[in-house]
């Protein structure tokens, strides 16, 4: 399927003469995003938006660019060609303008080892602008079941114990747009399944966006009311998790996506093969 | 797991402006605080804050004693060995404390986070900075003391000239954190070696031990063009002619400007390369 651009501006009544403006909108509007490493283009030409209150995955094998679009959307990555717009903002530009709307979480980054829980979320709250810090804390410690591990060093918790606290830091000031990075990875399935709830009752209670990179199927069906399946950095499907299988002619959605994996994984043996063949010719 | 149902909407955060002037000091303050924090959180670190410039300083002052008992014209140079070695240890630590308190977000794996939050790169460099001046204060208050007592030689004896040397040196050693954090961002904690001995390259071209005029001369120029090198000549001024020259300090604070103004565009730079490259991403892997 094509990459989804429609949509781009929708809402707002704009052409795409006026993005910045119909972008405004949007609490994420990607267009023709592109990433090139040296020879590897990590991401090629996507374009989506995000509207408010949805939960998206991206959906793909390794190396298929959720990590890469993710770190773009967050400015972390500067794209080398395409558009970011978070909340109307140029990410790549005017990151400090809308920095405090978004939270983050992936388990490629963690809190200070060495710092208590408590201090953590301390100093986080105070990098948000959070005035009633002890008090919120104390809200979201009760929230996320982290009271007992408040005064603990944080590089001491078990895998599960972080993972609630990276969610607590990235929901400390209500996050409009949440960004998660393989939210569950490395988890027992009892406090995945804890940490997915956690999320869908967030989601919906107050109306946030959330966009979540994963592997995990179960987790993508649960959570995802769309989902933009990545391949080779480029956007294949952009459609509902039942539309997808539906499509595919597939039971479940880890069906679709081993379906695709196994299809890209064909042509890039019969790509070598040719090659092969030309050479030898 | 229990319920995993979010709380009734208890207690929301009250957001503060997230920009103008008091909501960058908020979250410099913020940072400042997270490394007063690592700082408290072992005793070791504590010591060895003052552990390192406290050998160092009982060394030289040994020297210096043993040396003033001599007939060696060095004898005339009261208190110059130890009165260099605080200063240089002013440079040193204020550089060490900026440039390995960022390697330490970068291996704790926390600078992802810092980046995405709503903290400016400007204030990361103002934290650092910040950071470095009260960790060199908890390392050298007490060393310097402890040389006032041991040895007699009173770092304040100095004068006003010592708050100009200081703020020399403190503003040198920034310069060089910038250029190492930036170098560190872009190449990884590969690069990590550089934090260390930066410092140390201007250990023989700014003549802490030893007046300007040993150098050859086509070194002096180099030595001459680097803000310390004005330090250490001012205070063996101080110390064995009772002179003071204001307008070389003017000279090594305009120099300090400079290389500020350096550290930070190659801090900046490297940071825009870092982003461009992905690093960012693979740090402290």
């Amino acid at each position: 399927m094509d990459e989804r651009v429609e949509g781009f501006g929708k809402g707002a009544g704009a052409g795409p003469a006026d993005d910045s403006v119909a972008a405004a909108g949007v609490p994420v509007a990607v267009r023709d995003l592109t990433k090139v490493y040296g020879p590897v283009t990590a991401v090629d030409h996507i374009s989506f938006e995000l509207a408010q209150g949805t939960t998206v995955a991206l959906l793909g094998g390794n190396g298929a660019g959720k990590t890469t679009t993710i770190a773009m959307l967050l400015g972390l990555v500067m794209p080398t060609s395409g558009e970011v717009r978070v909340f109307g903002a140029d990410i790549s530009r005017n990151r400090g303008t809308v920095a405090h709307k978004l939270n983050f979480q992936s388990p490629y980054v963690d809190l200070p080892a060495r710092l208590t829980v408590r201090q953590n979320l301390t100093v986080y709250a105070g990098l948000y602008g959070i005035a009633n810090i002890p008090e919120r804390i104390a809200y979201i410690a009760e929230d996320f079941q982290i009271e007992p591990l408040l005064d603990r060093e944080t590089g001491k918790l078990s895998a599960g114990q972080k993972t609630r606290v990276g969610l607590a830091k990235a929901l400390l000031n209500a996050p409009e747009l949440l960004l998660l990075d393989e939210p569950t990875a490395s988890l027992d399935p009892d406090t995945a399944d804890w940490i997915r709830r956690k999320l869908r009752d967030y989601a919906r209670s107050r109306g946030a966006t959330l966009l979540l990179a994963s592997h995990n199927m179960t987790e993508v069906e649960r959570l995802a009311d769309r989902v933009i399946l990545l391949d080779a950095g480029r956007i294949i499907e952009d459609e509902t998790p039942k539309t997808l299988i539906a499509t595919f002619g597939r039971k479940t959605l880890e069906e679709v996506f081993l379906d695709v994996v196994r299809r890209r994984a064909k042509r890039t043996r019969e790509e070598a093969d040719e090659s092969s063949a030309r050479k030898a010719s | 797991m229990s319920d995993a149902r979010t709380l009734p909407l208890g207690v929301e955060p009250i957001l503060l402006p997230p920009t103008g002037l008091s909501a960058s000091i908020r979250r410099i303050r913020s940072l400042v605080q997270r490394y007063i924090y690592l700082l408290r959180s072992s005793g070791v670190r504590l010591v060895e804050l003052i552990y390192w410039p406290f050998l160092q300083m009982l060394t030289w002052g040994f020297l210096q004693k043993y040396l003033s008992g001599t007939t060696n014209p060095l004898a005339q140079a009261a208190g110059v060995l130890i009165g260099s070695i605080l200063l240089w240890d002013i440079l040193f630590r204020s550089n060490i404390g900026f440039a390995t308190t960022f390697i330490e977000e970068m291996w704790s794996r926390n600078l992802g986070n810092l980046l995405t939050s709503p903290l400016r790169p400007y204030e990361l460099i103002i934290a650092l900075s910040v950071w470095s001046v009260i960790r060199l204060s908890v390392s050298m208050i007490p060393v310097a003391t402890a040389a006032y007592l041991l040895f007699g030689f009173n770092l304040l004896d100095l004068g006003l000239p010592l708050v100009a040397f200081f703020a020399v040196l403190v503003l040198t050693s920034w310069s060089l954190g910038l250029i190492s954090a930036g170098v560190i961002l872009r190449y990884g904690l590969g690069a990590e070696e550089l934090a260390w001995s930066l410092a140390f390259l201007l250990l023989p071209l700014c003549c802490v031990y030893y007046p300007v005029s040993v150098l050859p001369s086509w070194l002096q120029v180099i030595a001459l063009a680097l803000p310390p090198t004005h330090v250490f000549e001012g205070m063996r001024s101080i110390l064995l002619h009772h002179t003071f020259d204001a307008k070389e300090l003017w000279w090594a604070l305009s120099l300090n400007a400079v290389y500020l103004f350096i550290g930070y565009l190659t801090f900046s730079r490297f940071l825009a390369s870092a982003r461009v490259n992905g690093t960012l991403l693979k740090l402290g892997e």
